[in-house]
């Protein structure tokens, strides 16, 4: 058996009252690109400060790489940080900043300069050493909280929502960066993020957590397809939730399960749906032009309002609009839902 | 520059109280800086009836004043040190944990300036009449700390809260344990603070008059013999020229201590 | 070495905190605590008259004596005082911490607010003496008189009975400027603080809504800037109420408290009454400090 990179056997950490981590167990593999994917107060800002040491669990054990760590400190780990505010030494230059790891370890000084260079390199702020922290950009400062941390070849890298300041257009190219950057130095990354979009498109794996648990762990296709709890389908994306009497009618089973709005085909009502289709009457009573798609906000049949999404490949905005109203037919494919428990 | 108010203009009456009250503050050390050179030993006659230089000069052979200063030096040097240690350590207690009694450790700290200044001295000076302590150079100095601790308190408090984001924490995270942490990170971030707090308390305690009175027993500090000077005026010119004396020793640390501030734009600290 | 000392800490929050916090608190608790306790116990005893010894005892006797005629004169005198100066700063103040607050550019800010505190750190017994050198009989407010042929007026105001006396430097009048000039640094920050709070958009709001600057000024800058004025007042009336240096130097035989304690105290060796009499600024503050807080005045400190 490997030993896996992080492992929590039933951390809890209270504050108070107040239960930010309760009981939860995870397993991390090496050199995975983990995303930790929750709202805020969910809990998983918490569970990254307790891998990092800078928080210690109240219940519970947390080991890295097979040794038991939930009592040192984080210097004595082999783990860094990027900061969400980057929490780069305003007294220091960007090469001080950088070689701190390395100076603190008392390396000499000119192998500090050679890997600072190297860093500098990587993260693509070659020359830019001998500037403060206060004279770049946001996006920069990002950077050097990165070459930063991983100066020190850390066997795992924690990110606590580094892309959360940054505009859209820099996030999404630094997403692209930083998995790239994973894939070159092959550490296990650990990501905390609140948005669903980022986590999948970047992670080898997610969590997604709520109120101090974690509802699924999975990789982002199975998270997206089949969400586990109604949690996660509400969360990841938008999902119709039916259960009930709908339910029972259309699946046989009055559990609650979750279709995707994009997998509902808006039909006449005259079609006929094939084989291993489930299908539902009902009326249109809203449409949402938004360009790429259209929302339709369709009451079906037991007086359930049901989302469906259509890609305007034919249509046009006077064509959907009129749509308002009339009678349709939805049908899905049965392996496109998922129980949802309840 | 410009100005807040895109290029409103303060009315003339405003601008007239404004300067007006500015002047009310700062006229009167000019004239002492007057004075200083007159040549009239028994009144305060205006305007002077002659200019000279000689009372500096009359000053500096003065041993009592010399006693008086180096005594005043001394306590100011010892208070202020006493009240770096003990408000920053204070400072950092308050700031690092979310304790039960956190504001009353800040109320507590502050009362001695916001009492009346009669109150911390007779205080003091009961227990002093109380456990026969003997007056001493110690019994200024333990009077003085009690109002100087507040000001690197309020000092440091304001720049731990100001240090940009989670400094400690990245330190600690990139191998340095908490001397290193201290060593490289805390303190060039305080380092300001601590200097501009330590110059106000040095500045406060060399100045200081009301507190002192009960705590030194039959020691001179100079502010002590400017007091004794001013109830029974016998060396008038002399006391001109140490007044100037004390103004000049002091501007320049508060001077300082109000830049630094400044420049990291706090406005802590602004009540003594 | 240290690394294993860092982690004993580390593992151990609480005796850290205790470590900060043990040295600065016991120095309060016993210094500072244990004289305004020694203060209280003190109040409560008494000086035999003829060995000049403090009797400890416990007897009423101090605070008996508080409620004779003079004393509650000197009372009264040091209140009606700490509130004379208490409003004059206000007014002298408001202008100034205006103008800062709104009108100065941000470098003039920096300087205006140095010019304002200097005064208020450094140099206090200094700063008095000034007023001693500029109000004496032949000094400069008497000379400018003179210049102007005002002679009379001065001498006017100086007959006033309660408020004149032999010269501007020796009566209530003087002491109520040099008051006035001593704390007005205390009424300028807190009051510029308040303004600095008060949003821009309010100001345009108003003027939008038809007021003019005079309307403006009473109905949305006066009321919210009006915590800044009771935080100062804390400090001017709190510092009025407990000095003795002021009427010592400018006043005269007609005793204010800090006169009072410092005397009884000093040449009569009497604590236990000191003591009794300090309680009246005390209980006088503390009165003042919870009706401050009512007024929302410790958000402006």
């Amino acid at each position: 058996m490997t030993t896996s990179a992080v492992r929590f056997e039933q951390v809890s950490r209270h504050f108070g009252e107040v239960k930010a981590v309760d009981q939860v167990d995870l397993e991390i593999q090496d050199g995975e690109f983990f995303s930790m994917l929750g709202p805020s107060g969910s809990g998983k800002t918490t569970c990254l400060r307790m891998i990092a040491g800078f928080d210690r669990p109240t219940r519970g054990t947390i080991h890295l790489y097979g040794q038991d760590v939930s009592d040192l400190p984080p210097y004595e780990r082999d783990v860094n940080t990027v900061f969400q505010d980057y929490a780069l030494f305003p007294h220091m230059t960007i090469d001080e900043n950088i070689a701190y790891g390395l100076m603190i370890k008392g390396v000499s000084k000119p192998e500090r300069r050679d890997r600072v260079d190297e860093m500098l390199d990587l993260v693509q702020l070659p020359g830019f050493g001998y500037r403060k922290p206060s004279q770049l950009s946001g996006g920069q400062r990002q950077r050097v909280a990165l070459a930063r941390a991983l100066i020190n070849h850390p066997k795992v890298l924690l990110l606590d929502e580094p892309l959360g300041a940054l505009d859209l257009k820099l996030r999404q190219q630094m997403q692209v960066e930083l998995k790239a950057i994973q894939k070159r130095v092959g550490i296990t990354f650990i990501f905390v993020t609140h948005d669903q979009e980022e986590a999948l498109t970047m992670s080898d794996r997610i969590a997604v957590f709520n109120l101090g648990k974690i509802e699924q762990v999975g990789t982002p296709a199975d998270i997206y397809e089949k969400p586990a709890t109604p949690f996660v389908a509400g969360f990841v994306g938008t999902s119709n939730l039916i259960s009930g009497e709908v339910a029972e009618k259309l699946t046989g089973s009055r559990q609650m399960f979750s279709v995707r709005p994009e997998k509902i085909h808006l039909g006449l009502p005259t079609d006929t749906p094939g084989k291993d289709m489930l299908s539902i009457g009902g009326v249109v009573r809203d449409v949402v032009y938004l360009g790429l798609f259209t929302r339709y906000l369709v009451e079906a049949e037991g007086g359930i309002d049901l989302v469906v999404v259509e890609q305007n490949l034919k249509t046009t905005s006077m064509d959907v609009l009129t749509s308002k109203g009339q009678k349709v037919l939805l049908f899905w494919h049965k392996d496109h839902i998922s129980r949802v428990g309840g | 520059m410009p100005s807040k108010n895109y290029g409103e203009k303060a009315s003339l009456g405003l601008t007239l109280g404004a300067i007006g009250g500015l002047l009310f503050l700062h006229v009167p050390i000019a004239i002492i800086f007057l004075y200083s050179f007159t040549t009239d030993e028994a009144t305060y006659s205006f305007p002077l009836p002659g200019v000279t230089t000689k009372w500096f000069g009359v000053a500096l052979q003065r041993a009592d004043l010399w006693a008086a200063l180096t005594l005043s030096l001394r306590v100011a040097v010892v208070a202020t040190i006493a009240a770096l240690i003990l408000g920053t350590l204070a400072a950092a207690a308050v700031y690092r944990s979310n304790f039960f009694g956190r504001e009353a450790i800040s109320f507590l700290l502050v009362l001695p300036i916001a009492l009346p200044g009669i109150v911390t001295g007779i205080a003091l000076r009961s227990a002093i009449g109380t456990m026969n302590i003997p007056f001493s150079y110690w019994t200024i100095i333990i009077g003085h700390a009690t109002f100087c601790i507040v000001v690197v308190y309020n000092n440091v408090l304001a720049r731990f809260r100001r240090m940009q984001g989670s400094q400690i924490e990245a330190s600690m995270d990139l191998g340095a344990n908490s001397f290193q942490t201290f060593r490289y990170v805390i303190l060039p971030n305080m380092a300001t603070a601590l200097l501009a707090g330590g110059m106000l308390a040095f500045a406060l305690s060399f100045d200081e008059v009301i507190v002192t009175t009960f705590t030194a027993g039959q020691q001179s500090t100079l502010p002590i013999w400017i007091f004794s000077q001013l109830v029974r005026p016998r060396d008038r010119p002399v006391t001109n020229v140490v007044a100037s004396i004390v103004i000049l020793i002091t501007f320049l640390p508060i001077f300082l201590a109000q830049r630094i501030s400044a420049q990291s734009s706090e406005t802590e600290g602004g009540a003594k | 070495m240290l690394n294993r000392l860092s982690t004993y800490l580390y593992q151990r929050p609480k005796l850290v905190l205790g470590l900060l916090l043990g040295p600065p608190l016991i120095y309060f608790l016993v210094v500072y605590i244990g004289s305004l306790l020694a203060l209280l116990v003190n109040s409560f005893f008494r000086l035999e008259e003829f060995t000049g010894l403090v009797v400890r005892e416990f007897t009423l006797e101090q605070y008996a004596k508080l409620f004779t005629s003079t004393n509650l004169g000197i009372f009264g005198r040091t209140a009606g005082m700490a509130i004379a100066v208490t409003i004059a700063d206000g007014i002298i103040a408001f202008p100034l911490a205006y103008y800062i607050a709104r009108f100065a550019s941000p470098r003039m800010k920096t300087y205006l607010y140095i010019a304002v505190t200097i005064p208020l750190w450094s140099s206090y017994l200094v700063r008095v003496y000034a007023w001693k050198l500029i109000l004496a009989k032949e000094g400069i407010v008497s000379w400018f008189f003179n210049l102007f042929g005002l002679q009379f007026v001065l001498d006017g105001i100086l007959s006033i009975p309660g408020i004149g006396g032999s010269s501007l430097s020796l009566s209530p009048i003087g002491m109520f400027i040099t008051f006035c000039y001593i704390w007005l640094p205390y009424m300028i920050v807190p009051i510029q603080t308040a303004l600095e709070r008060v949003p821009k958009s309010l100001l345009e709001a108003s003027s939008d809504l038809g007021a003019n600057a005079a309307q403006t000024f009473r109905n949305v800058i006066l009321p919210l800037s009006f915590p800044g004025v009771v935080a100062g007042s804390i400090f001017t009336f709190s510092l009025t109420l407990g000095d003795f240096i002021i009427p010592q130097v400018l006043g005269n035989s007609r005793f204010f408290i800090g006169q009072a304690v410092y005397s009884y105290q000093g040449t009569a060796g009497n604590i236990p009454l000191a003591a009794a009499f300090t309680m009246g600024p005390i209980v006088i503050m503390i009165a003042y400090l919870l009706i401050a807080r009512k007024m929302g005045a410790f958000d402006a400190l």
